[in-house]
């Protein structure tokens, strides 16, 4: 639990942080809530040289609804995103998540930006944010750029993000009348990472399927979307038999493996069993019920 | 909960037994200025890590250390040759009179073990050079079935004469007159379960800070102990350092839970490196270490067989078990104990006869196993009666709680001599499950099952009615390595009335700074306020076997009461001679001596205390102290019923603790507050492996729960409201009547649980479940019966 040596930075300025990630290369790791970093540190299985710790820099901290997104700050803290009203009230499925990472103490700390940089298929963020079919605003040393989240994950731990390039920003659409959203996460304790998690975003139009994007947590080496069960849903009535129908193929199209949280089978169930649950608590929330 | 039934006899003011005095300890606990191992900084302090095995089993060819030590900073590296070399130090015996290595010179046993350790000038270097030490191993096969392992194929402790696994064999009960009432009753059944290795898993974990005086030749060790003069006995026994010179310094301990009774290779490592470098050195384990390498508890496969006659009355109990003890056997149960107390199993219930059998077996896992919170493996006996008393009931269609007010040991049985040799000594089990069930509401609860299963929903009332045996103990039967089990109370009152008292046992978070005091307020009327309670330093404490077992209160409890009795004695003399009056006609009322018949003469304890030190009548001691060495007449032995209500997630198979009504009954209670939250603890301990902890091993012995991302420590989420409630019983030996609590709802909550989760799923066949029952396990049979939501 002692971490081996490194350098220490402290960038006041993105710019500043760029700098450092171009000058260090693939010896430099980025430090924010180091949710993560930080035991991974502890226990040697990372041990960067180079330490940027981006803390400082201000202005990357906030959530705020505009005409189109709601935006939030890289280095917004999980507990920001848990409490927030516009969040509880507009975004519920991010509140879910929010509240079930980790622990209160780590949450004061641990960042989204962080979460979803990271590219941890255990994390889950990354669920919700393909689910909303968010934009990852990322800087780097020629500018900004928009990613597209289903451009964002492209590995286990990787993403598209260059190496001198600092994930900036969140863009989530907002949802048009008739939204609703949940994720549901199954841990063995409070804290865990998912054994299964599920994040589902709809939109109803005339009482059928208009529109859903379904994420999974922790069961493929990459965040990944169950689009063969959304293809399922879209254009359709919503009715249990269907649920039942769109939960077997995400059951189907993900990829556990068997580890101390469960065996394939027991995993891939849980995914059957926690969309069905997902989709109907989606449902409730799009017709109005919180 | 209601204090009705607590007795007190002494103003608020005083504060004596049955008041709910909120913990002296506290304020700098919640303040953050407890001062535990780690916080101990001494100049010119050195630093000492640990290189440890990544196999299981494996011959060492090589330990090249010269990186490490170029690194700057380093000062020593110490190796098991090394410790060879100083005396032959490779090897300890451990409290069961095994042996243990310290560190390795042939091969490696578990995973983790401990291979060298580093001293250097600060904790990072020192992590640093564990890098840099090159290991050689040649792998050699795992063992880590215990059944495997008595085959023999491959032998653990190559080191001794003995070429077998098998570690020692132990029998209690009648195995002739048990087989005769199986032979005879009408029904018997079986059930095989295993009760899974976990770990204590204290919030501080182990360390030491050894610091070694060349000048003196004196040792003074700052460790976290739960018997601190065992352990200074330990250490001058196999240092060779006279125990005048060693003094052991146990100071706040963050938990102890039995897992800081055994000396672990880390200790040895630090006064040996201290001794080397003449400096002081710190070694603080890590949380994995911790879980990796430290003893472990349980670790029982049980096999056992009960019979009932035609009436629904039990009869007998037949137990196998075999324990895993990994590389040595390094439990710390008393030494004609090797199962420890396990032949309690009979538990609450009459019964013609028992016969218990225990083999024990080496494997190639970390050595243990320490009594966690259990009395001396009484968790494994309550689980395994527990468990057999409800497929009983089950089988035979008698409802659980009736089958058991219809077996258990009636009041006018006590003392109850058991099948297995124990003399209960007090206890009331009609009264608590009968409270037990008004409380939870038993009736409607079955009703409310009943329409539930007829919905398909699945609902499960689980109950343990468990009896508990602690306060070792007799000096007779009990001892560790030879020191007997009696515990001490020394006090000394000062001139202005106020006290000093010193136990030979070990708060690790039970709250003797105020126990203790409300004893001795009881005793002598002294305000508890003014009674300082001091404990954790050889130097100073009286000669104590330290806490665990829950024996504090049945031992230095009974000693502070009689140490105090022998202080009123004196103190009586000296208040005859003040009040010129004859002792026979002097009575004792809560704090002062008062001549029969003239309430307005009396003299308080303040004022003989005084007149001790200024007035004592000539040709008596002067002062006011006295020692007592308690040596119980028996054990004692609390008792509880605890019902617990799940419900059971259909489509994940999560279960859900609905509700937990615990009546303990731990004879006459000295701080109803400290009881409560030694009960609330001690449930969430039961919850845990019940339901989440296991140390889990892949095939080649890795430890795939080294860390609490996969320990899984249930959190306040996870944790039920628990409903507690009360009988008293007291004992009728101890000069107080307590009988002890801290380990009693560890040892009782499991099968209540478990019991209710089978209970959920016995219409579906399920007979037993091994704990930890987790959802995946519940899934499992949903799934194979053909639910689902």
């Amino acid at each position: 639990m002692i971490p081996g040596k490194f350098e220490y930075f402290a960038p006041t300025s993105v710019s500043e942080a760029i700098g450092l990630l171009g000058q260090y290369g693939s010896e430099a790791k980025i430090l924010a809530g180091g949710q993560s970093l930080i035991p991974a540190m502890r226990f040697r299985l990372a041990q960067p040289e180079i330490l940027v710790d981006i803390n400082r820099i201000q202005g990357l901290e906030y959530v705020r609804e505009t005409d189109d997104y709601l935006e939030i700050g890289a280095l917004t803290r999980e507990s920001a995103i848990e409490k927030s009203t516009i969040v509880q009230q507009r975004y519920p499925m991010l509140a879910d998540t929010a509240r079930v990472i980790a622990d209160p103490l780590v949450r004061n700390m641990a960042t989204i930006g962080g979460n979803l940089a990271h590219a941890d298929p255990a994390n889950d963020h990354p669920a919700t944010i393909l689910a909303y079919n968010a934009r990852i605003v990322a800087e780097g040393p020629g500018g900004e750029r928009i990613i597209p989240v289903d451009d964002f994950f492209i590995g286990i731990f990787e993403t598209s993000l260059e190496r001198d390039e600092i994930l900036k920003e969140i863009l989530i659409p907002s949802p048009p009348g008739g939204s609703g959203g949940a994720y549901l996460k199954i841990e063995r304790k409070v804290g865990d990472y998912a054994v299964v998690g599920v994040a589902v975003q709809l939109t109803m139009e005339d009482g059928l399927f208009k529109s859903i994007r379904i994420g999974l947590t922790n069961v493929s080496s990459t965040p990944m979307r169950a689009r063969a069960a959304e293809a399922l849903l879209v254009g359709q009535t919503p009715e249990e038999a269907l649920f039942d129908k769109a939960g077997r193929v995400a059951a189907a199209e993900c990829e556990p493996w068997a580890d101390l949280r469960g065996s394939e089978e027991y995993k891939r169930d849980l995914v059957r069993v926690v969309t069905k649950r997902a989709i109907r608590k989606a449902i409730e929330r799009a017709n109005g019920v919180l | 909960m209601s204090d009705t039934e607590v007795r007190i006899t002494t103003p608020p003011d005083v504060c004596g037994m049955g008041h709910r005095m909120k913990r002296k300890e506290d304020p700098r606990f919640i303040q953050g200025a407890g001062k535990f191992v780690d916080d101990i900084k001494l100049p010119g302090m050195l630093y000492l890590d640990i290189v440890r095995s990544p196999h299981a089993h494996a011959k060492i060819l090589n330990i090249d250390a010269s990186e490490a030590l170029a690194l700057p900073g380093v000062l020593a590296v110490i190796t098991g040759k090394d410790l060879q070399a100083a005396g032959n130090l490779h090897w300890m015996p451990t409290l069961m009179s095994d042996t243990q290595m310290v560190l390795p010179i042939e091969k490696v046993v578990y995973y983790a073990q401990e291979v060298c350790a580093i001293v250097a000038t600060t904790r990072y270097i020192a992590a640093d050079a564990i890098e840099l030490v090159k290991v050689d191993y040649e792998p050699l096969p795992p063992v880590m079935d215990p059944f495997e392992a008595l085959k023999d194929k491959v032998i653990v402790r190559d080191d001794k004469e003995k070429k077998t696994n098998h570690v020692w064999h132990w029998e209690a009960g009648n195995k002739d007159a048990t087989d005769e009432v199986f032979a005879r009753s009408s029904k018997t059944i079986q059930q095989k379960m295993y009760i899974p290795r976990i770990h204590v898993s204290s919030i501080e974990t182990c360390g030491m800070v050894a610091s070694w005086d060349k000048i003196n030749e004196h040792m003074t060790i700052y460790m976290t102990s739960q018997a601190p003069h065992a352990h200074r006995t330990v250490i001058s026994l196999v240092s060779g350092i006279p125990e005048n010179k060693i003094r052991v310094i146990s100071p706040d301990i963050g938990g102890g839970f039995g897992g800081k009774v055994p000396v672990y290779p880390g200790y040895v490592c630090t006064i040996v490196a201290s001794l080397v470098t003449g400096k002081p050195v710190k070694w603080i384990e890590d949380r994995s270490e911790n879980l990796q390498a430290d003893s472990f508890a349980r670790d029982y496969h049980i096999d056992a067989q009960m019979s009932a006659d035609e009436n629904g009355n039990i009869t007998g109990l037949r137990v196998k078990t075999l324990a895993d003890d990994g590389a040595a056997d390094a439990a710390a149960n008393p030494s004609k104990f090797p199962a420890g107390l396990y032949s309690i199993g009979t538990g609450s219930y009459n019964m013609e006869a028992a016969h218990f059998e225990v083999d024990a077996a080496y494997t190639t896992k970390p050595p243990g196993g320490v009594a966690y919170r259990c009395s001396f493996r009484v968790t494994e006996a309550v689980h395994m009666i527990e468990r057999m008393t409800d497929i009983m009931a089950h089988d035979l269609g008698e409802d659980p709680a009736a089958f058991r007010l219809k077996n258990f040991i009636r009041k006018e049985q006590f003392p109850y001599h058991s099948p297995t040799g124990w003399e209960y000594d007090s206890g009331d089990y009609h009264r608590a499950l009968l409270l037990a069930m008004e409380m939870i509401g038993y009736e409607d609860l079955r009703k409310e099952q009943a329409e539930k299963r007829a919905r398909g929903e699945l609902m499960g009332i689980g109950i343990s009615s468990f009896t508990e045996v602690v306060g070792a103990g007799p000096s007779k039967d009990f001892d560790i390595l030879g020191i007997k089990m009696f515990d001490s109370c020394e006090i000394r009152v000062h001139p202005t009335g106020s006290a000093l008292v010193r136990i030979g046992v070990q708060t690790q978070g039970q709250g003797h700074e105020t126990t203790f005091a409300q004893i001795v307020a009881e005793e002598l009327g002294l305000p508890a306020s003014s009674i300082k309670v001091e404990h954790g330093d050889t130097d100073t404490a009286p000669y104590g076997l330290g806490t665990y077992a829950s024996r504090s209160t049945p031992t230095a409890g009974a000693a502070a009461a009689m140490a105090a009795r022998k202080i009123r004695e004196k103190a009586k003399k000296i208040a005859a001679y003040l009040l010129e009056a004859n002792e026979e006609d002097l009575e004792w009322d809560v704090n002062k001596f008062v001549v029969k018949g003239s309430p307005n003469r009396s003299k308080t304890i303040q004022e003989i205390a005084f007149a001790a030190y200024t007035n004592h009548p000539q040709g008596m001691e002067a002062g006011m102290e006295a020692v007592n060495y308690y040596d119980p007449p028996n054990l004692t032995f609390p008792f509880g019923s605890y019902i617990c209500v799940v419900d059971i997630d259909k489509g994940t198979g999560e279960i859900k603790v609905r509700r937990f009504v615990a009546v303990d009954d731990c004879g006459n209670i000295i701080n109803p507050l400290i009881v409560e939250g030694q009960i609330h603890g001690g449930l969430t301990m039961g919850l845990a492996p019940a339901l989440f902890e296991e140390i889990v091993y892949d095939e080649n012995g890795q430890n795939l729960s080294g860390t609490f991302m996969d320990y899984l420590l249930p959190t306040s989420m996870e944790t039920p409201k628990w409903e507690v409630g009360k009988t008293v019983t007291p004992s009728p030996h101890h000069p107080i009547g307590a009988k002890g609590v801290g380990e009693s709802p560890t040892v009782g909550a499991p099968p209540a649980i478990a019991n209710a989760v089978v209970d959920a799923l016995w219409h579906l066949g399920v007979r037993h479940l091994e704990i930890p029952i987790t959802p995946q396990k519940v899934w499992k049979i949903l799934r194979e019966n053909g639910i689902d939501e």
